[in-house]
């Protein structure tokens, strides 16, 4: 088997079992369809991994490969391929191993559901979309990739097409990508005016001619094309990346089954943001204002999610408004040139929150789908795996020395710390208190679902739907199906950090995709203090992140193992902050009045005022109304007598020789 | 290239006398209708198929050319070729033309034999549009393809399908009528009907300005451009579903093929002068037409008003091409500006087609075409509901669906011409996916809404393969347009090549 086979067969091998799952849905039955998708998306995982294995071992070089011509116009080629460096198979391999434990994750989950093929199909689709998202060695394969994951995303956000909250939640998740990939869309079209082709490697390769060409977009405002370019291509992160402030769609995403907020909402899709502009560091390094923006964008975001997770009671959205500030943090690192300590973070935020999204399923379906945390509590004892599991995510979440989250993250502090960059000193600040806030909400969860007493009460008799903190039957520890993946997925969370920094992070293993200028390059800095993961992580004892760190713990441990009150007693002093919080800035209602009535407005006004009241009213059916009345006088001689006709005709006549007369 | 056998005549001819032999068998015949006019269609659309394969893509040249005089006295010739414009969209014609019949096949009872003579005659003409080479027997086909088209809403319409005939009617007669002033003047002047030798023939600029407003005229009504566009949402409306898919599919690409055909290479320099007017209706029709289609209750409606913004990425392709001269040295992005309307117009024949037709599926099942009547019918029809959402993510664009080529290759386009006329085409990105997946939302997704909704049964056999095939083209052009475009280039180049070089100058004039 060629090479170019078995790259095909990654992405490929994902999208037959999608369509075998979900268009021979009768033929293959329920068990087939899980079969079908997990053996496609596991042949996937292992090609990857053998991908990986090539490149790290084998000394495989980068392979930059066209697989057909989607099409020329106007001699531009726009090309189908795979650009395979140690950037995009590090991806594939992340994507295909946590798509494969969410596959078996939802033999479990979604055991009793009726849309039980549709979901397996569904989520095979989106691994390959999420892989040649990846793979791609040029923009136009990137659009596809990324649309497509968009759309696979709004079908599973809407999957129980039945509840109002899901569709308005996927219509929601799909618009607030659409207004970023309008910014991305300009973006490629800039990058095409620019260097006259969509390829990754020719456009890479002249980045430098243009560094300094400028543009005048608004009258008195220049600016560097780079820069504009750069811009554009991020608002296309914000969207897909749920940055500040096109954020608001990843919160509402959760109405989606859990494992999907696992794969797509957590570990995948929203960090394809972050891939491409790592992707895209060539061009971005070479607009320290493009860079401040990413930087202070992800500070933002970093921080003020981490704020508004501290008081959301629903468990998932506590994890979601968690992925929002962790890829805050991501982005923050991009911002200031520390791309591959980006892609690090990215790699471990996969694994510990899968984990932690697919442990709060497991709880969920223990307590039959009760998703608030005031109705749980002391979960421990009947779901202990669920329980550890849930420990490891949380500590490397908060980034415990020796967990992976630890490295990755005390990486991209240091880095910013680094950094002189314009803004940095905001973001460090940013990234820093952000440590505090995600120590506190993450003990916070695990306190109120798994320590403590229950919150709920046991009523065999309380029938089908019994109130909040009623359950029919007791909890109980989730199958193998559910257990297994956690497990699996809790010791790369333990030990990918410490394991792969030196390499990955240091050791130059992501230079032949990722391109920094000497001057700016914050993460060899930062590698200079480095001695080994095991100096790194004793070195940290005596650092701010990490008594920030162990504050929030003793704050979370004191309040809700020891004061639950004080919560109370914090929220009625400060009522407006929590407000604020509960209402999350209010963002959701300021865009409601501001976009979306003002939208239906608009379109009202134009049709109802311009259309058709100007157009057909006035001047359509006004002409027409001329014409019948001039045709209804004019018919008033057409009366049939003939001495109107005769009358006629001599008017005509005579006014036809004076005319005549005149004119001589 | 001159063929062996007259296969345009064939194509035009074929189906209109078919047609004729369909009407002969009589009311009360229906399944022989049925059965002549589905094979008259499929031998036709067979046939078609050839133009494709022994086209010659190398070449600008008309291909596969007939010339016969018709009218000697007047120097009006039967005359008729093809290149890379007309191809893809008469093989759109013939697609349409068998999809047609299949689509009313039991839906239409009434009168059967006439309803499927009228397609058939309909098709035919049309071929003749875009294969004429011959001005005046284009202007015969342009009227009398209107023609069965007044019959079919005036007989199988709607309630007030009075009112919308006789607008639709007024609006494209008001508009031809311009044009044939236009067509008689350069007959006139150069004392030929060949649309090839007026592309050759000089004009002062003043003249070509009263031209191109001429043509204007007859193509912004046809396509249609903001401000003359509120007949179609009437014309559709009232229109059985086969008008409407027929309508939207091909009779709206005639007035792009018209820009194409007429005002661009004869009256370049009237186009360059103006390009501004056609790119500001064009940009208002994508921005203001999309708000406007955001309100819609009734989904005829919004698929109308949606097929005017999409039209509007076709005439913003064609005359971006001057804007791209100006402020490019290479010109690059005048191609593809062209290439994308073309492809846009072929794109949205299968995606309005396609939507028209779903519309038609819960139409003849509930008699309703609002919104507020439905909800939730994915819960009773979930192979229907399947792809009503493919064609509507492909109606917001979405790439792997043709939706997407077109308006990508224009916003590109649109882009190496001034920055803000991409940025406004590219609102559609957002507009276009609001309108679109609002209306899934309400229609598609949901509880179900009431006992008629409840009572639903999903796509039979035939109406599976109408959609299944247009499933199929839409994704087929959305993974490889290069077959497409391929056919066009060399049109396209000898296009550009052409508007580039003042008519004025030559002769000095």
């Amino acid at each position: 088997m060629s090479l170019k086979t078995l790259l095909l067969l990654i992405p490929l091998l994902p999208l037959a079992a999608a369509a075998v799952a979900g268009l021979l849905r009768k033929q293959v039955g329920r068990a087939g369809s899980h079969w079908v998708t997990i053996l496609g998306v596991a042949v996937s995982f292992f090609l990857s991994a053998y991908v990986l294995y090539l490149q790290v071992y084998q000394g495989m070089e980068a392979q930059n490969l066209s697989i057909y011509t989607w099409m020329i116009s106007d001699g531009i080629r726009f090309e189908v391929g795979f650009l395979i460096d140690h950037l995009s198979v590090l991806m594939m391999t992340v994507v295909t191993f946590v798509s494969l434990m969410v596959h078996v994750y939802t033999i479990g989950y979604m055991a009793d559901d009726p849309g039980y093929q549709r979901f397996f199909s569904y989520i095979a689709l989106f691994t390959f979309s999420m892989l040649m998202l990846v793979m791609s060695n040029n923009f136009l394969q990137l659009f596809f990739g990324w649309e497509a994951v968009g759309l696979v995303s709004y079908l599973l956000i809407g999957f129980w097409f039945k509840r109002d909250s899901a569709i308005s939640a996927g219509l929601k998740a799909f618009l607030v990508n659409r207004v970023g990939d309008f910014g991305f869309l300009l973006g490629i079209a800039a990058v095409l005016y620019c260097f006259g082709t969509l390829d990754y490697s020719e456009v890479f390769g002249r980045a430098e001619g243009i560094a300094g060409e400028t543009v005048t977009i608004l009258a008195g405002f220049e600016w560097q094309w780079i820069t504009v370019i750069c811009i554009c291509l991020f608002i296309g992160a914000m969207g897909k990346s749920a940055q500040a402030p096109l954020h608001v769609w990843l919160p509402d995403s959760m109405e989606g089954p859990t494992p999907i907020s696992a794969l797509i909402h957590a570990a995948t899709m929203v960090t394809a943001g972050i891939f491409m502009v790592a992707r895209m560091s060539p061009l971005f390094e070479l607009s320290d204002a493009a860079l401040s923006f990413v930087m202070l964008i992800g500070a933002l975001t970093a921080f003020s999610m981490g704020l508004v997770g501290l008081v959301q009671n629903d468990i998932k959205r506590v994890i979601a408004y968690s992925t929002l500030s962790q890829l805050g943090y991501m982005t923050v690192a991009l911002g200031v040139s520390a791309y591959s300590a980006a892609i690090f973070h990215l790699m471990t935020h996969a694994f510990f929150k899968a984990l932690l999204f697919l442990g709060a399923g497991s709880v969920i379906i223990a307590l039959h789908h009760q998703q608030d945390m005031r109705f749980m509590g002391g979960l421990r004892k009947q779901m202990p795996v669920t329980w550890i599991t849930a420990w490891v995510g949380t500590l490397a979440l908060i980034g415990f020395p020796f967990m992976s989250g630890f490295y990755s993250k005390d990486a991209i502090i240091e880095a910013v710390h680094e950094s002189s960059r314009f803004g940095s000193d905001v973001a460090y600040w940013a990234v820093l208190l952000g440590v505090l806030i995600t120590s506190f909400y993450s003990f916070r969860l695990l306190y109120l679902t798994f320590h403590g007493q229950p919150r709920y009460r046991v009523d065999v008799g309380a029938g089908h739907h019994p109130p909040d903190g009623v359950l029919q039957h007791a909890p109980h520890e989730s199958p193998l199906v559910v257990t297994v993946p956690l497990i699996l997925l809790a010791i790369p969370s333990i030990v990918i950090g410490y394991l792969t920094i030196g390499p990955v992070l240091f050791g130059g293993w992501l230079s032949d995709s990722i391109h920094v200028l000497p001057q700016n390059d914050s993460v060899a800095a930062v590698g200079h203090h480095f001695h080994g993961p095991l100096a790194m992580a004793t070195h940290a004892l005596g650092t701010a992140p990490f008594w920030l760190m162990i504050s929030g713990f003793a704050l979370a441990t004191f309040i809700y193992l020891f004061r639950p009150s004080v919560a109370d007693l914090l929220q009625q002093k400060m009522p407006r902050i929590h407000r604020i919080l509960e209402n999350k800035f209010f963002v959701d209602e300021l865009y409601q009045k501001i976009f979306v009535s003002r939208t239906i407005n608009i379109g009202n006004g134009l049709w109802k005022k311009a259309d058709a009241g100007l157009i057909d009213g006035v001047l359509v059916n006004g002409s027409a109304r001329l014409m019948g009345n001039l045709s209804a006088r004019v018919r008033l001689w057409q009366s049939g007598y003939l001495f109107q006709y005769a009358f006629a005709m001599i008017v005509g006549l005579i006014g036809m020789i004076a005319i005549w007369v005149m004119l001589k | 290239m001159s063929s062996t056998w007259p296969i345009l005549s064939v194509l035009i001819w074929l189906p209109i006398f078919g047609g004729l032999a369909v009407i002969a068998v009589g009311e009360h015949r229906a399944a022989l209708a049925r059965l002549m006019a589905l094979a008259i269609a499929g031998v036709t659309f067979i046939l078609s198929i050839t133009l494709f394969t022994a086209f010659d893509v190398s070449t600008a040249a008309m291909q596969f050319t007939e010339f016969k005089p018709w009218i000697a006295t007047f120097d009006i010739f039967y005359s008729l070729g093809v290149d890379g414009f007309s191809v893809p969209l008469i093989l759109l014609t013939t697609f349409f033309g068998v999809l047609v019949v299949i689509a009313g096949w039991e839906v239409i009872q009434v009168k059967v034999n006439q309803y499927m003579a009228a397609f058939l005659i309909m098709e035919g003409l049309m071929v003749g549009v875009f294969s004429a080479t011959d001005a005046m027997l284009f202007y015969v086909f342009f009227e009398a393809m209107l023609i069965p088209m007044f019959l079919v809403i005036g007989m199988w319409g709607g309630p007030r399908r009075v009112y919308a005939t006789i607008k639709f009617f007024l609006y494209t007669f008001l508009g031809s009528v311009f044009m044939l002033i236009g067509l008689i003047y350069l007959y006139i002047q150069s004392g030929s009907w060949s649309i090839l030798e007026w592309h050759q023939f000089p004009l002062t600029l003043s003249v070509q300005k009263w031209l191109f407003l001429g043509f204007l005229a007859a193509f912004s009504v046809k396509i249609p451009m903001w401000p003359v566009h509120t007949w179609l949402p009437d014309a559709h409306v009232e229109a059985p579903t086969g008008g409407s898919v027929v309508l939207a599919a091909i009779m709206l690409k005639i007035g792009g093929y018209g820009f194409i055909r007429f005002s661009l290479p004869i009256t370049p320099d009237a186009a360059a002068a103006l390009d501004w007017l056609i790119i500001t209706l064009s940009l208002i029709a994508v921005v203001y037409i999309g708000f406007v289609a955001l309100v819609q209750q009734d989904m005829k409606k919004l698929i109308a008003y949606s097929s005017i913004s999409h039209m509007g990425f076709v005439t913003l392709g064609l005359f971006i091409a001057f804007a791209v001269f100006q402020n490019t040295e290479n010109g690059r992005g005048a191609a593809l500006g062209v290439e994308g309307a073309m492809v846009q117009m072929i794109s949205h024949g299968f995606v309005s087609g396609a939507l028209f037709l779903c519309v038609g599926v819960l139409y003849d099942r509930l008699h309703s075409r609002m919104i507020a009547d439905y909800g939730g019918v994915a819960n009773t029809m979930p192979w229907f509901a399947a792809l009503a959402v493919l064609f509507f993510m492909a109606n917001s664009g979405l790439p792997g669906t043709s939706g997407f080529v077109g308006e990508f290759m224009v916003i590109l386009a649109a882009f190496q011409a001034n920055f803000w006329y991409a940025f406004l085409a590219a609102i559609t990105l957002i507009l276009g996916a609001a309108y679109s997946l609002w209306l899934v939302k309400r229609v598609i997704f949901g509880e179900v809404a009431n006992q008629n909704v409840a009572q639903l049964e999903d796509i039979n056999a035939r109406e599976a393969l109408v959609l299944g095939t247009l499933a199929v083209a839409v994704l087929l052009v959305g993974l490889w347009p290069e077959p497409l475009v391929n056919l066009m280039h060399a049109s396209v180049e000898q296009l550009l090549q052409h508007i580039q070089q003042p008519k004025f100058s030559v002769s000095g004039i």
